[in-house]
């Protein structure tokens, strides 16, 4: 691969970034290039040097704020004539609710994702709480002379105890997945506004 | 090593990479790779966040035949690096006592 295709690999993958921003990671890029060239390798060790393009324009998406790349995709590409306007406004309740559904799905999908990681963790709270109230609660039965009641709710509570020990390292690793999984998530809602974007 | 460690000692570094004179892109990650992990794309938005921060001017340069973009630290960001240079001697100084020597039998 020579610099030329290189450069516009990274360009393809991350068309949906605005213009300007695009035109300064290609510079950027062409710079480290060029200074990799002057060092001694020739174009093609300075091309492998720098990674896959594709997996560049990932990361580079992936620092971008998804607020950013709604912006530039709903920005004109040129002024709009009046009758287009009224057409915009008049569409409105249509285009309007689908947008808004679509905004609620991702903003669900990530609600449920944290939702999750915060029900786990309530899980393990109360059974935590439960084996700690099992050796409270048999001071009380022991005061009232009911001894068998009392063991009873000693043992549920040192059963209660030990699973929340074994559910400590379980949770912590699940929380782990899930928010990885939302990062993932978050790069392929991105990926959605940037690759409609290059087929044009 | 710690990410959100990593992130803010790599901006520290890039910072004393253009302390004593300005430099280009590639030169700067040839001296901070040495001592933290470094690639372009993790430059790009640190040296936009220092210059954001005004801790560092950019100008562009001719260099043989094209541009090149130079970057040269600011007062806030010699600044930034003495701030730094003050917390770490007080992380030293916790560091030593974390790693001392326990004391065994056969030396009392």
């Amino acid at each position: 691969m020579n610099k030329t295709e290189f450069l516009q690999e990274i360009a393809r993958g991350i068309a949906g970034l605005p213009h300007e921003d695009v035109d300064r990671w290609l510079e950027y890029y062409a710079e480290m290039l060029s200074d990799r060239i002057e060092d001694g390798m020739s174009e093609e060790e300075a091309v492998a040097d720098l990674g896959a393009p594709a997996e560049i324009a990932k990361q580079i998406l992936s620092q971008t704020p998804l607020t950013k790349l709604i912006k530039n995709k709903v920005k004109p590409k040129r002024k709009l004539r009046t009758w287009e306007i009224i057409l915009i406004c008049v569409g409105s309740p249509v285009w309007g609710a689908l947008a808004i559904a679509l905004a609620a799905v991702f903003f669900s999908v990530f609600v449920s994702l944290w939702a999750c990681i915060v029900s786990l963790w309530a899980v393990e709270l109360s059974l935590a709480a439960c084996g700690i109230a099992g050796v409270i609660g048999i001071a009380f039965f022991l005061a009232t002379g009911a001894v068998h009641q009392g063991l009873f709710l000693l043992g549920c509570g040192l059963v209660c105890a030990g699973m929340a020990y074994f559910g400590w390292y379980f949770c912590k690793q699940l929380s782990v997945l899930l928010a990885k999984l939302c990062k993932l998530f978050l790069l392929f809602v991105k990926s959605l506004f940037v690759e409609k974007e290059g087929k044009k | 090593m710690d990410i959100q460690l990593k992130r803010g000692l790599l901006e520290v570094c890039v910072l004393a990479a253009i302390k004593n004179e300005e430099s280009y892109g590639y030169q700067i990650i040839k001296d901070v790779k040495p001592f933290v992990e470094i690639s372009e794309s993790t430059l790009y938005p640190i040296l936009r966040r220092l210059e954001a921060g005004e801790l560092l001017t950019v100008r562009s340069a001719e260099h043989n035949g094209r541009l090149r973009k130079y970057y040269k630290i600011t007062a806030t960001g010699r600044a930034r690096l003495a701030e730094f240079a003050s917390e770490w001697a007080e992380i030293m100084a916790i560091y030593q006592f974390v790693t001392k020597e326990e004391r065994t039998d056969e030396q009392n």
